[in-house]
């Protein structure tokens, strides 16, 4: 039995060699970022170990805020020099330096913008000195308050050289003027570690404008004595230092911070993962496909192989062996080619981040086995139901000329209906229940088949409505009617299209609400000038408050407002919150009244805070608040009043004291209401001199900062886009394949037809309005189901600020057109090959 | 096409090789023969003589290795795929065994589906008469798996009259019916040939449908042997029988 499998199975290969090509992308994918995330960190794990490698122990303040992960990162409490002295006298302590480096130190290039990076921090540090790891390549370290040093990376990008004279903004965001006196690199001729971006001030100019205050530094970097061990050293640091401090061996440190990368990047993996799943999901569609017709075509033979004695159990075995060598080649070579891909993104990234340099391509075991594990499971559930059907087959079929009969669509609508209707109750109490994420991702995915199940009934209607487009020529409506001809087939293979297309098109629906939304609570506010930075690293730049209060004086101006935000923890939890230079000014911007209490007026200890935020936390008007800023000690807020949730500037309004205590205690947003009747460009160009010194932040209207809030959601509307365009492209594959074995199937039937005289162009015209009817009838699928879903997502965060529902009418006709485009190419092969097909090979083909 | 012209497809000295080296197969040696305009004409002759490789060189379905096939005045040899389309499209019907129908046409589709593809208006009064003539009256909005293998066959015959073809092409299409059903199909293509001058070529095994013919030729070993006018079936069967005594004097 097996040898007949395997020998049918290699009769066959090219039919389900794009049935396995949809496992071999999705494994592909899934081994692919499996690499990918491995390899990366495990570079970083490289790069923090050789930053720690001059170190045996490190102090450093614990942080008032721990950040999770996802959100930024803690902001460690300062260590004061006394410190250093402390630990400096211990026995054991070889030398103690106190090291300031903190994130948020941008070069003003050359050509006077800032160097920006993509992910690495851009420190600002003060000179330790060379050692075994740094070291200088031009140049001496910085003696005098307005000499830096910076790394060689650095230099490169902005295109600086020792002896200029350049700029640099710091935390406390004025930019300032400094000379380069030498650059540095790192042992093994690296230029930056990691593609971090270095500053080096004397000791005080770091701390004054990395940590705002001089006698400060970011951590103790320690070393023993020769014969010391590092464990010993920490305990002994420990000791002396009391409670407040954190105290690691290098070794620790390395780990630590490398694993708040890593942390990061598993998420990153997930996304991937994520992306692989619904590829894999739509993979499913075509492979049932594929086998069912295999299974159709193959009718007579397993109805012979019944009539000589095979049982039903063999029957089945024989089709889940072919899943089974499907599976595994589609494994092998989607593992390999992840491998592949996976190092080629890794590769990518290391240039990208030039100064990453990679430890090397990893496949680790998960990689593998995930791989092997997801590409074999999707073979096999898909092939069940086609195994099954094929233990069906009497074995009498293998005498007669079987026309298979077109099987009743009831069972499978109503299984349709039922499933549609979980998926329905599974989003409404995701989506309006706040039931969480998974059931919202379990819902989608349950309509999805629920949709799938449904689609062969509506196929018949759709489908025939949609070839009568085409009916005007003879081709056309042979076409037609052959789409038509197999609503199961049809619908699946349109189904697997309407995945990817309903979840660009709800995502599409989202954005697009988001945007109108999100430029009607613009337009509708009062105020018609925007400062804001453009951000170039991880964090926001900032800009003065005195800015805020020279614009007031700017003549035209009514009023000004500047915004500061950070995350704190509150009553225990980690919180957004924001600090404003003028409470009142807010509701005035936004014409909201409060929800309760006063939102008007703020006093030094009172907090606002919106409705949302107030209702999840069980807070009134009244309800005293803890609150742990990034800096300084606790502090006690009344709420005074609830903001409406989608008319307020954070979770947490704070007065405008607060703002010294965050991690970046500058402005990173203002507003500026002008007085009535005043014209924009008459001011506009007054306040941007403001900010003139600081090439990061802009002066703008109104209409640019919607265009700026769009282009981000535009941004990553296109990576989900891009993303989902695998889903999109297994899909079409699924067209192919189906065209494929229809036109396998039909030989006869297009040798009848060319006989008679059809032309070779014409044959080709009827393949591919075949295929344009399906894949529009599964793009339709999509774009409604997409937009169904989309809807209820924004109906669901009606109260988060998504006022309005906005269809993108343009790009579901850009989709509608995709489809038919994706229909003519897929239809490219099959036609070929059935205009190729010998006419009299045809006709004799049994 | 000339009214006058007395011939409607004719082989001159026509080769037909399979194969090279050893595996080489000589299907036709030599066949040269000529079929009159609005005549019946029927081919027989052993299992492997070469009757459905003569008729689908003369179709145009397959080339030949040497000599000439004309159909009216189109010389079909040397035709490429389009004008071989176009000769099939414009000036030969086929009735084939099996398999005859589009499964996704109704029975009306399908005899129209020749002139629909040439782009051709059908004339009512001759779809009638076909109609009329095949009895299927009743039966043309029902599907090829609605219709039984005899009915089926009949809308595969009224397809190929409809167009009228310069010829029509049969291979053995009473091979799957019973002899009532064949004896219909039969009748009314003598019938079309006799009352509408209709030119027909049919490969057969069954004495009895040859004896439908106005002519018989014998084909054995890929060439022609023998010819009959106005034939019985024991006439036919009494040259098959000659036929096919050398042959097996020969094993
Ligand atoms: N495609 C082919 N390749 C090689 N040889 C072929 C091919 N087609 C036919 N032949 C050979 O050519 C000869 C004539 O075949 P043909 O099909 O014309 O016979 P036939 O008279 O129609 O027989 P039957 O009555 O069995 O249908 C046979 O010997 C056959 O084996
Ligand atoms: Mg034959």
């Amino acid at each position: 039995m097996l040898r007949a499998t395997l020998k049918s199975l290699l009769a066959r290969k090219v039919r389900l060699l794009l049935s396995g090509l949809a496992v071999v992308l999705g494994v592909m994918f899934v081994a692919g970022s499996f690499v990918l995330t491995d390899t990366l960190s495990r570079s970083f794990d490289s790069i923090f170990s050789d930053a720690y490698s001059q170190t045996d122990v490190t102090v450093a303040g614990k942080p008032k805020v721990e950040v999770s992960e996802l959100d930024g990162e803690s902001v460690p409490a300062p260590v004061p020099a006394s410190a250093v002295d402390t630990v400096a006298a211990l026995p054991g302590v070889a030398q103690a330096r106190g090291m300031v480096a903190a994130d948020g130190a941008t070069l003003i290039g050359s050509n006077g913008k800032a160097v920006g990076s993509f992910g690495p921090p851009q420190l600002g540090e003060n000179w330790l000195g060379e050692n075994a790891l740094t070291q200088l390549r031009e140049g001496r370290g910085p003696t005098a308050d307005d000499e830096i040093v910076i790394n060689k990376g650095l230099a490169e990008a902005g295109k600086v050289a020792v002896g200029d004279r350049v700029g640099v903004l710091t935390l406390d965001a004025k930019q300032r003027t400094f000379t380069i006196v030498g650059t540095f690199g790192y042992s093994g001729d690296r230029d930056s570690l990691g593609g971090v971006n270095e500053i080096a001030f004397t000791d005080p100019v770091a701390q004054q404008l990395m940590l705002g205050r001089t006698g400060l530094f970011t951590s103790i970097d320690v070393k023993g004595t020769d014969g010391t061990d590092p464990a010993t050293l920490k305990e002994r640091v420990a000791a002396a230092l009391g409670a407040d401090y954190n105290v690691r061996t290098g070794e620790e440190a390395a780990a630590d911070d490398a694993q708040g990368l890593k942390d990061g990047l598993g998420f990153f993996n997930n996304i991937l993962l994520g992306f692989a799943g619904i590829a894999l999901f739509v993979g499913i569609f075509l492979i049932i496909n594929t086998f069912s017709i295999v299974v159709a075509q193959r009718t007579r033979e397993l109805a012979l192989l019944r009539a000589v004695g095979a049982s039903r159990r063999q029957v089945i075995g024989s089709v889940l062996t072919e899943a089974v060598v499907i599976g595994v080649v589609a494994s092998v070579i989607g593992t390999a080619a992840g491998i592949g891909v996976g190092a080629l993104l890794a590769n990518l990234a290391a240039r990208f981040a030039d100064g990453l340099s990679l430890a090397g391509i990893g496949v680790p075991p998960v990689a593998l086995i995930a791989s092997f594990a997801v590409g074999l499971i999707v073979t096999i559930v898909a092939a069940v139901t086609p195994a099954l059907r094929a233990s069906r087959i009497p074995p009498i079929a293998a005498m007669q000329d079987v026309a298979t009969p077109d099987r009743p669509l009831t069972k499978i609508t109503t299984l349709g209906a039922i499933v549609s209707a979980a998926a329905g109750a599974l989003l409404g109490i995701g989506l309006y229940a706040d039931g969480g994420l998974m059931l919202v991702a379990g819902g989608v995915l349950l309509a999805f088949v629920g949709v799938a199940l449904l689609t062969p009934v509506l196929s018949r209607p759709v489908v025939g409505l949609l070839g009568r487009l085409f009916s005007w020529s003879v081709p056309g409506k042979l076409g037609r009617l052959n789409s038509g001809r197999n609503p199961r087939r049809t619908a699946i293979t349109a189904a697997a299209l309407m995945v990817g297309i309903a979840l660009v098109t709800g995502v599409g629906v989202i954005a697009s609400s988001a945007k109108t939304s999100i430029a009607g609570s613009i337009d509708s506010m009062d105020a018609q000038l925007i400062i804001q930075g453009t951000q170039t690293g991880p964090r926001p730049p900032t800009f003065d408050p005195t800015v805020v209060e020279r614009a007031k004086a700017v003549p035209g101006v009514r009023d000004a407002v500047g915004v500061a935000s950070d995350l704190a923890k509150v009553d225990g939890e980690q919180q957004f919150v924001t600090s404003v230079t003028d409470a009142a000014v807010i509701p005035a911007i936004y014409g909201s009244t409060a929800v309760a209490g006063d939102i008007t007026r703020q006093g030094p200890d009172q907090a606002i805070v919106n409705a949302e935020t107030a209702t999840e936390r069980g807070w009134a008007v009244g309800s005293v608040l803890t609150v742990q800023l990034t800096r300084g000690e606790e502090h006690r807020y009344t709420v005074s009043g609830i903001a409406p949730t989608d008319k307020s500037i954070g979770e947490i309004m704070l007065p405008a004291a607060a703002m010294a205590d965050f991690a970046q205690p500058t402005l990173s947003l203002g507003f500026v209401r002008l007085d009535e009747g005043t014209p924009v460009a008459s001011v506009q160009p007054q306040v941007e001199a403001l900010v003139a010194d600081n090439p990061l932040v802009s002066v703008i209207d109104q209409a640019t900062f919607t265009q700026q809030q769009s282009d981000m959601l535009d941004q990553v509307l296109v990576m989900i886009q891009i993303l989902l365009a695998l889903a999109i492209l297994i899909a079409v594959l699924g067209i192919v394949n189906t065209l494929a074995l229809s036109v396998m199937e039909r030989t006869r039937e297009l040798g009848l037809l060319r006989a008679i005289g059809l032309g070779r162009a014409a044959t080709m015209r009827m393949i591919t309005v075949e295929a344009v009817v399906i894949s529009v009838f599964g793009a339709l699928l999509g774009v409604v189901v997409g937009g169904g879903l989309g809807a209820a997502v924004v109906r669901a965060l009606r109260d988060q600020g998504f006022t309005d529902l906005t269809l993108p009418w343009s790009t579901i006709g850009i989709y509608l057109a995709v489809a038919a485009l994706v229909g003519c190419v897929a239809a490219i092969l099959p036609s070929i090959r059935a205009a190729r097909l010998n006419v009299l090979g045809a006709i004799a083909h049994e | 096409m000339t009214a006058s012209d007395p011939v409607a497809a004719r082989a001159d000295d026509v080769w037909k090789v399979y194969g090279s080296g050893e595996a080489e197969v000589i299907a036709l040696r030599g066949v040269s023969v000529t079929f009159q305009r609005g005549v019946f004409t029927a081919i027989m002759g052993p299992s492997g003589s070469g009757k459905s490789t003569l008729m689908h060189c003369l179709a145009g379905l397959d080339s030949v290795t040497r000599g000439e096939v004309r159909i009216g005045e189109t010389t079909v040899t040397g035709l490429g795929d389009a004008g071989l389309t176009r000769l099939r499209r414009d000036k030969v019907g086929f009735i084939f065994q099996q398999f005859n129908l589009l499964p996704t046409l109704s029975a009306k589709e399908n005899i129209l589906l020749p002139l629909a593809i040439a782009g051709r208006k059908p004339d009512d009064a001759w779809f009638d008469t076909v109609i009329r003539t095949v009895g299927l009256q009743d039966r043309l909005e029902h599907r090829p798996a609605q219709l039984s293998g005899g009915q089926q066959q009949r809308v595969a015959c009224a397809r190929a009259l409809v167009a009228r073809p310069e010829v029509i092409f049969a291979d053995e299409p009473t091979g799957n019916l019973d002899s009532r059903s064949g004896a219909d199909v039969l009748g009314f293509l003598r019938d079309s040939v006799r009352q509408h001058g209709q030119t027909i070529v049919m490969v057969t095994h069954d004495p009895v449908a040859a004896s439908y013919a106005d002519r018989v030729i014998f084909l054995a070993d890929g060439a022609v042997v023998d010819e009959l006018h106005d034939p019985s079936p024991d006439m036919v069967l009494d040259r098959m029988k000659k036929l096919d005594a050398p042959a097996e004097v020969e094993r």
